[in-house]
């Protein structure tokens, strides 16, 4: 390794450093020893095989999301609809799954499929908003990220509501065979872990392999050389959003379909956003998702642990990852001249 | 309705819509010099809950008001130090503020959810409030009301009136004629981010002391986002920015009143009202179809349609600016 690598690597692991030395503050703060913290949040992430088995099952949808996100941005798109994607794909698996009989192998394919389309033609409406009516796509996907919640909260209280009478908490159980198929008594399907590679795959030969890559790429560095080149703008980017969109519906599928068993009031609950911070921590390289998105699902599922055993909120698993991006994205590639400029002679 | 359910119903309006004044203020004078704060929805969260806790421990909502102004302008100088000294994208610092400021406010709020607390009191203003019409839904209220309505007529006259605020639209219009003007460009740009800042951590803590009362988890989510678009809706200008947010304190109401005409429709349904209404209005100002439909009006009122309708960005807006390389300022 050279020496300038050696120095990225102990500088970055410096950063992560003070991440958790402010986390261990925080936990400080409320009574809590960091030690203690810490190890409960480890143990919820890794104490014994289920959960182990439940940081896995919970790190599908993220990574999925988050490898179509490496998409969007690549085409220089701020694609913060992305939650609503997700939502939406758990609510067309959900549709078919409550109200089409069919058998199992014809089923979740179909449910799949739904999902992956709706989450698709939500994004075509964040990308037509922002290419037809000059919404960016930050105001557009966010009121359609709300929208989606809303449209969810109205399904489950009115017209898919369970027959023992409507609550806000979700619809009534899907059917087995409307399910993934999972591992054991786990969370886990091993059909969606292994979509997951090949998701990561794709997007890695596309951006690296492909025209289509090509063009992404030229449009988000440069969107005049892109326009002289012969790229349509439009089309890529609506074409890129899509192509996340879809990506995020799938991971929707999986809430719905593995996750829980039936459509919930935050279905997603966020997943949207974190992808968001990893993309950002990875530097947009579709190769890091999958460990980083492992992390995050590592500190999430520990910290609810966390609150079963402390009562702290564990909203604490999110500021690690919050404060640990912002970190990075500050003095990620830090030049110590620009933090303490050489004072100019007036 | 008869005329005092009018003048209550815009008495509330205006209520409703005086933390989103003054958020839309803040931000308003950020983006004029050229910087986008997007953490504003973090921002006002943190800030609510700060507000509360100090307001509650200090037995006083001024100490409250000032603690989040602090919170605001903390979080203003990231965006600042981040985009303009180590020049990253101000759009990822402030999204990822936006999460943490979420998550920070419901952990460090945890044990003050529910419980009562400081509240900024009524003051009719003797003489004035007994105006028709005008009195009751002007001056009728309490501080926090004139306060916002004093900030929207202060930063208009501020920014469009004098020389200074000149100096601050020319830094977000063209800055290197500011430069070459003697304008330190970077620096004003930090400055009144933290100006910004503050405000919109004025505008958090006046929902939770004020208009929407304590502090609970998710207090403020989702106004801090409305209140950076109703920025784009009202032109960079705090008086339009000022009726932007009248309408969505209107459209909140106008949804109550539905609600109670229509019970059969589910009570979600009219959630979706302040979302549409966002969609709806930067549609409105931005599209080309907004610019073929007054192509279609008579000529002599084009001109007058345009300016009602359309907006126009400052010019540097979120554009870093870095003139040369022997450094700057």
């Amino acid at each position: 390794m050279s020496k300038a690598r050696l120095l990225r690597l102990l500088w970055l692991t410096g950063l992560v450093g003070v991440a958790l030395a402010v986390t261990g503050g925080l936990l400080a703060i409320f009574g809590v020893s960091p030690a203690q913290g810490f190890g409960a949040i480890l143990r919820g992430a890794f104490g014994d095989a289920p959960r182990i088995l439940s940081v896995t099952a919970f790190w599908v949808p993220l990574t999925l999301a988050a490898a179509g996100l490496v998409i969007s941005f690549t085409a220089g798109l701020w694609n913060i609809g992305v939650e609503g994607q997700i939502v939406m794909g758990a609510v067309a698996a959900s549709w078919l799954a409550l109200k089409l009989d069919a058998p199992q192998g014809i089923l979740v394919p179909l449910e799949i499929l739904a999902a992956m389309a709706a989450g698709g033609l939500w994004a075509a409406l964040t990308g037509v908003l922002k290419t037809r009516g000059k919404v960016h796509e930050i105001f557009g996907g966010l009121a359609l990220n709300n929208l989606a919640v809303i449209l969810t909260n109205y399904l489950i209280s009115g017209p898919w509501q369970p027959p023992e009478g409507g609550t806000f908490r979700g619809t009534q159980p899907f059917p087995d065979k409307a399910m993934l198929p999972l591992l054991g008594e786990s969370r886990v399907s091993p059909i969606s872990l292994l979509i997951t590679g090949l998701a990561i795959l794709a997007v890695f030969y596309l951006l690296r392999g492909t025209i289509w890559g090509l063009r992404l790429k030229a449009l988000g560095k440069s969107p005049r050389a892109a326009f002289l080149l012969g790229v349509s703008s439009e089309r890529q980017a609506l074409l890129a959003l899509m192509f996340c969109g879809a990506l995020a519906g799938l991971g929707g599928a999986v809430r719905v379909l593995s996750w829980f068993d039936s459509l919930r009031q935050s279905i997603s609950g966020g997943i949207g956003y974190l992808a968001l911070l990893v993309v950002m921590l990875s530097g947009f390289r579709v190769l890091l998702v999958p460990f980083i998105s492992f992390f995050f699902s590592a500190v999430l599922n520990g910290s609810i642990s966390l609150q079963l055993r402390t009562q702290l909120h564990s909203s604490l698993g999110g500021i690690l990852a919050g404060i640990l991006v912002l970190l990075v994205l500050l003095f990620g590639e830090v030049r110590l001249r620009r933090i303490f400029p050489r004072r100019r002679r007036e | 309705m008869n005329e005092s359910e009018f003048v209550r119903a815009l008495a509330s309006i205006l209520l409703q819509a005086t933390p989103l004044m003054i958020a839309v203020c803040g931000e308003t004078i950020t983006e004029r010099a050229g910087l986008v704060n997007l953490s504003l929805d973090g921002t006002m969260l943190l800030a609510a809950m700060t507000g509360f806790v100090a307001g509650l421990y200090a037995d006083s909502v001024l100490a409250g008001f000032l603690a989040a102004a602090l919170v605001g302008a903390l979080f203003a100088a990231v965006v600042a130090f981040g985009s303009i000294r180590l020049r990253q994208d101000p759009f990822a610092i402030g999204f990822v503020l936006t999460l943490l400021g979420d998550d920070l406010s419901a952990y460090l709020g945890q044990n003050f959810t529910r419980i009562p607390g400081p509240t900024v009191s009524h003051l009719g203003i003797p003489l004035l409030k007994d105006l028709p019409l005008f009195g009751p839904v002007f001056f009728d209220q309490d501080p926090v009301v004139y306060f916002s309505l004093l900030l929207v007529g202060v930063t208009w006259w501020f920014l469009f009136r004098t020389q200074p605020g000149l100096r601050l639209r020319s830094a977000g219009e063209r800055p290197e004629a500011a430069y070459a003007r003697g304008v330190a460009v970077n620096r004003l740009r930090a400055v009144y981010a933290l100006v910004g800042g503050a405000l919109v951590g004025v505008a958090g803590a006046a929902y939770s002391l004020d208009i929407k009362i304590g502090w609970s988890e998710g207090h403020t989510r989702g106004l801090g986002w409305i209140a950076l678009a109703i920025v784009i809706f009202g032109g960079w200008s705090p008086v339009r920015g000022a009726l932007g947010a009248m309408l969505f304190g209107a459209s909140k109401s106008l949804a109550q009143v539905l609600q109670s005409r229509f019970p059969q429709v589910s009570v979600v349904a009219f959630n979706a009202t302040p979302w549409v209404l966002m969609i709806g209005v930067l549609i409105l100002v931005g599209s080309d179809a907004t610019e073929r439909l007054i192509g279609l009006a008579p000529r002599r009122s084009q001109a007058p349609l345009r300016r009602l309708l359309r907006v126009t960005s400052p010019r540097a807006l979120g554009k870093p600016f870095a003139p040369g390389e022997s450094g700057e300022d």
